[in-house]
C-alpha cells in the first residue's frame, strides 16, 4: 500500500476551504467531509490540519472520524466496488455477490487489495431498491446483477489494469 | 430578487406551457433519478434530444423529471399531448427511443406495445387481467415525475410559493400553526408525532434564535422515499421550510442529508440558489420583512444520525449520538435552542396543506391519519417502486393491486415495514388498513416508508439476523444494552443459523429481545430487537425448524442447508450456467446432479431454474 503523500497544494487547498467553514458555527463536520474529498482519508497527519485551524483537539477530531463510516483513516484501492446489502438487495441475494467478488479478490469486506487496485465494501442502501441487487464500482451503478455479471464486470477492470501495465 | 407580482406572471406562463397552451405540439418528460440513470435514462434522453435536433421538430418540449415511480420499468419516457393525454413509455432502450422519437413525436402514432398497461397487467390467481382502482393519490409527490427538479420556474407555474405568499402576508404565524394542528398531519419519519403540536411547543419558546431542521438522512435500507422527493422536487421542501420558519419565528433552516445521496445533495444544493437568487430565501423574503437562511449538512454514513437528537450533535460537530429526552428539540435543540426537526416527507406536505386548508387534508386518509403516505415498494414484488397511498389503504390493495403481486408467482410469505425498527407481517395482517397504530398493534411500525416483500425463499430467522447485524454495526456505543445487548442477541442468531443452538438459547433471545427493548436510551435500541420478536412470534415453527431439526426451510441458512434437484427437472442447463463453483453436471433435457462437495449452498441455481426443481433439505 502507498502511503499517502500530503502535498503543499492539497494542503493549502483543505486549509482554505477550513477558513470558509470557520465562518460558519458547527465548522466540525464539513471540513472533515473536504479533508475526505481532498485526501482521500482522514489520516492523523490530516487531522492536526484540521485541528490547527479549528482550534479543536486531535482527540476529538479522531473520535469523530472514527465515528462516521464514510471517514477512513486509510486510502481506498484504485477502484471502490460497493455491493448493497440494503434489505431490497439482500432479499434478492446481494450476499452471494459480495461473497463471490470477496473471493475472487481473496480479501474481506472492508479490505483493499495488496496492490492497491480494489476495496471492497458492503454498503448500505443507495436508494435504487427497483433495480435491485445492485453493485457499484467507483460510483457507477450496475443494477438487476447477478453473480455471473458481477464477476464479469469484475473480470473487466482486472484485464483492463493488466493491459495498462504492459 | 422578485416580488409577489413577480411570482404571479411566472405562474401564469409556465402553467400554459406545462398544460401545452403555448406551441408546443407535445411534452415529452424522461425520469432521471437516481433510479433512470442508473437505468442509462439519461442515454436515451440524448437520443430524443438528438433526433428532435436532427430533424428540426419546433413544437416539442423535452424535460428531464425526477422520479415518475415506476423504478422496476426504468427508464421511462413520458408523452404529453395537447388534450392532456399521457402516454408512458416503459423499459426504453435506444431502438424504441428512436422509434418514440420517429413515430410518435413526428408521426403521431402511439406505439401501443412500449406503453405501461402492457407492462403493469394485474392478474387474478388464474392469471386473468382485472382492472383495479387507482389507489394513488398524490400530496408528497404531486410533482415528482412532472416538473423538471432543475426549473424553478416549473414549481412556480405549479403553485409554487403561493402558499409562501399566503403565509407572508395573509397569515400570522399562530395561523399557520394552527392549520398544520388542525390537519392532523403527523410526522412521515416514522415517529409519528403531530407536525403542529411540534411548531407549537417550538414556537411557544420565545426570545433569541430558534432553527428548522429537515431529516433527510434516509438510512433506513429499502427506503427511498426522501431521496425521491429531493431529486425530483426539492422547492417543495424549501418552501415548506420557510414556512417553518415563518411559524416559528426562525430565521436559520438545516437540511441534514445523507451523502450517499448525491444527486439529491447537488439538486438540493442547485434549488437553493435558484431560491437565494429569486429572494425566496435570505434577507427579506419576497420583499416582507421576514428573513430566512437555508444550508445543506452532510450525514457522514451514520444510521443513528437520523435520530434526532444525535442529528443534531452531528450538525454541532460532534460523533452523532443521541441524549436523553426531555429536554426535547422544541426545547433545547441545535446549539441549545429552541428547533423544529421534521422529515422530507412531512415537510413535502406542508405547501398543499397551507393552499387547500386544513379541512381537505383531514378529509383523506383515517380518523387518526390524516393524509397520504410515501411508500418505497421492493423486494420480491413485480411493480417494484415509489408509491403514494392514502393512509388506511390495506397491505392487499398496495401488495396486490399496485404492486402488481410476487415476482414469479411464488407465495407470498411477509411484508417488512420500518425497516430496522420495524417488523415482519404476515397473510394475515394483510387487511389491516395502514397507519400507525395499526401497525404498531401488528407487532410493526410505519416507519419511514420502506414496504419489502418476501416471498418462501426468504428464510425468517435470516431475515432478523440480517436487520440485526445491521442495527449491531450501526449502534453508537453510548448505551450498553445497544451496544452489548445485540451483539449477544446476533451470536445467538449466528448459533441457530448454524444449527448450533438449542432450545434455552430461543428463550434468551426473547429475554434479552425485550429486556433492550425495556432499557436502551434511545428510539434506535428500543426498536432494534423489534424484526426478531415479530419474527419470533410469527414463525416461530420455523425458528424451531433451525433449533430442533438444524434444518432451514427456505434454504437460505449455508451452514445447515444442502441442495438438491427433483425429478422435475427439465435438463435446461440454466442452474449449470449460473453456478459459480461448477458444482452442477448433466446433459441436455435429462436430469442434472449436484455435487455436493464442490457445492458452497450459495443459492444462485434456485431462481435460475424454470420449474423449481431445486430444492433444499
Amino acid at each position: 500500500m502507498e502511503k499517502l503523500v500530503i502535498t503543499k497544494e492539497k494542503e493549502l487547498l483543505l486549509r482554505k476551504r477550513i477558513e470558509e467553514h470557520k465562518a460558519k458555527p458547527g465548522p466540525l463536520m464539513p471540513s472533515l467531509h473536504d479533508a475526505q474529498e481532498i485526501f482521500g482519508c482522514i489520516p492523523l497527519e490530516v487531522q492536526k490540519i484540521i485541528s490547527e485551524e479549528l482550534k479543536i483537539s486531535v482527540s476529538k477530531i479522531n473520535g469523530v472520524v472514527t465515528f462516521y463510516s464514510r471517514f477512513s483513516l486509510e486510502p481506498k484501492g484504485k477502484h471502490v466496488i460497493g455491493v448493497c446489502l440494503g434489505t431490497a438487495c439482500y432479499v434478492k441475494g446481494s450476499q452471494s455477490i459480495l461473497d463471490e467478488i470477496c473471493n475472487s479478490l481473496q480479501i474481506k469486506v472492508g479490505e483493499t487489495t495488496k496492490d492497491g487496485l480494489f476495496t471492497v465494501e458492503a454498503t448500505r442502501c443507495v436508494g435504487a431498491c427497483g433495480l435491485a441487487p445492485v453493485y457499484t464500482i467507483d460510483g457507477k451503478v450496475y443494477g438487476h446483477a447477478t453473480v455471473n455479471s458481477a464477476h464479469q464486470e469484475l473480470r473487466k477492470i482486472i484485464d483492463e489494469e493488466a493491459a495498462g501495465e504492459n | 430578487m422578485k416580488t409577489k407580482q413577480d411570482l404571479n406572471k411566472i405562474r401564469e406562463e409556465n402553467l400554459k406551457k406545462l398544460n401545452l397552451l403555448d406551441n408546443n405540439k407535445y411534452r415529452v418528460v424522461v425520469g432521471m433519478a437516481s433510479c433512470g440513470l442508473a437505468a442509462s435514462a439519461d442515454v436515451i434522453y440524448d437520443i430524443i434530444e438528438q433526433t428532435i435536433k436532427e430533424k428540426g421538430l419546433k413544437d416539442i418540449s423535452l424535460t428531464s423529471v425526477g422520479c415518475i415511480g415506476e423504478c422496476a420499468l426504468e427508464p421511462i419516457v413520458e408523452v404529453y399531448d395537447k388534450d392532456n393525454n399521457r402516454y408512458t413509455y416503459c423499459m426504453v432502450n435506444e431502438k424504441k427511443a428512436k422509434e418514440i422519437a420517429e413515430k410518435h413525436l413526428i408521426g403521431g402514432e402511439v406505439l401501443n406495445r412500449y406503453l405501461i398497461e402492457n407492462f403493469k397487467k394485474v392478474t387474478d390467481e388464474e392469471g386473468k387481467v382485472i382492472d383495479v382502482p387507482n389507489y394513488q393519490y398524490r400530496i408528497a409527490l404531486k410533482n415528482c415525475g412532472i416538473i423538471n427538479p432543475l426549473e424553478i420556474d416549473q414549481y412556480i407555474g405549479l403553485d409554487g410559493y403561493k402558499a409562501l405568499e399566503k403565509v407572508l402576508f395573509e397569515m400570522t404565524p399562530e395561523e399557520v400553526v394552527d392549520v398544520v394542528t388542525k390537519s392532523g398531519l403527523r410526522g412521515r419519519g416514522g415517529g409519528g408525532f403531530p407536525t403542529g403540536l411540534k411548531w407549537k411547543f417550538t414556537a411557544a419558546n420565545k426570545g433569541g434564535q430558534s432553527f428548522v431542521i429537515c431529516n433527510a438522512d434516509e438510512g433506513d435500507p429499502g427506503a427511498f422515499m426522501d431521496r425521491a422527493v429531493l431529486e425530483g422536487d426539492p422547492h417543495a421542501v424549501i418552501e415548506a421550510m420557510i414556512i417553518c420558519g415563518y411559524a416559528i419565528s426562525a430565521t436559520q433552516g438545516y437540511v441534514y442529508i445523507r451523502a450517499e445521496y448525491p444527486l439529491a445533495v447537488e439538486r438540493l444544493q442547485y434549488a437553493i440558489d435558484k431560491a437565494y437568487e429569486y429572494g425566496l430565501l435570505g434577507k427579506g423574503v419576497l420583499v416582507s420583512n421576514f428573513d430566512f437562511d437555508l444550508e445543506i449538512r452532510l450525514g457522514a454514513g451514520a444510521f443513528v444520525c437520523g435520530e434526532e437528537t444525535a442529528l443534531i450533535a452531528s450538525i454541532e460537530g460532534e460523533r452523532g449520538m443521541p441524549r436523553n429526552k426531555p429536554p426535547y428539540p422544541a426545547s433545547q435543540g441545535l446549539w441549545g435552542r429552541p428547533t423544529v426537526i421534521n422529515n422530507v416527507e412531512t415537510f413535502a406536505n406542508v405547501a398543499q396543506i397551507i393552499l387547500k386548508g386544513a379541512d381537505w387534508f383531514k378529509a383523506i386518509g383515517t380518523e387518526k391519519a390524516a393524509g397520504t403516505k410515501v411508500f418505497a415498494l421492493g423486494g420480491k414484488i413485480k411493480n417494484t417502486g415509489l408509491l403514494e397511498v392514502p393512509m388506511g389503504t390495506t397491505l392487499r390493495e398496495v401488495i396486490y393491486d399496485v404492486g402488481g403481486g410476487l415476482t414469479k408467482g411464488k407465495a407470498f410469505k411477509a411484508v417488512q415495514t420500518g425497516g430496522p425498527s420495524g417488523g415482519i407481517l404476515t397473510k394475515d395482517d394483510l387487511d389491516t388498513p395502514i397507519d400507525y397504530d395499526n401497525l404498531v398493534r401488528k407487532g410493526s411500525m410505519m416507519g419511514s416508508g420502506g414496504m419489502i416483500v418476501m416471498d418462501q425463499d426468504n428464510c425468517m430467522v435470516d431475515i432478523a439476523k440480517f436487520y440485526l447485524e445491521f442495527t449491531v454495526e450501526e449502534s453508537c456505543g453510548k448505551c450498553t444494552p445497544c451496544r452489548d445487548g445485540n451483539l449477544r442477541m446476533l451470536e445467538i442468531l449466528n448459533k441457530i443459523t448454524d444449527g448450533k443452538a438449542t432450545m434455552k438459547d430461543l428463550d434468551d433471545l426473547r429475554k434479552l429481545a425485550l429486556m433492550i427493548k425495556d432499557t436502551s436510551l434511545c428510539a434506535l435500541g428500543q426498536s432494534a430487537p423489534n424484526p426478531v420478536l415479530s419474527t419470533l412470534d410469527k414463525f416461530y415453527d420455523e425458528y424451531l425448524e433451525h433449533v430442533v431439526n438444524k434444518r432451514c426451510p427456505a434454504g437460505v441458512c449455508k451452514n445447515i442447508t444442502k441442495l438438491l434437484i427433483t425429478d422435475e427437472c427439465i435438463g435446461c442447463g440454466k442452474c449449470l450456467r449460473n453456478c459459480p463453483v461448477n458444482a452442477i453436471s448433466g446433459d441436455v433435457k435429462k436430469k442434472h446432479y449436484i455435487d455436493l462437495e464442490l457445492c458452497v449452498n450459495c443459492g444462485t441455481c434456485k431462481p435460475a431454474c424454470p420449474v423449481n426443481a431445486i430444492v433444499s433439505l
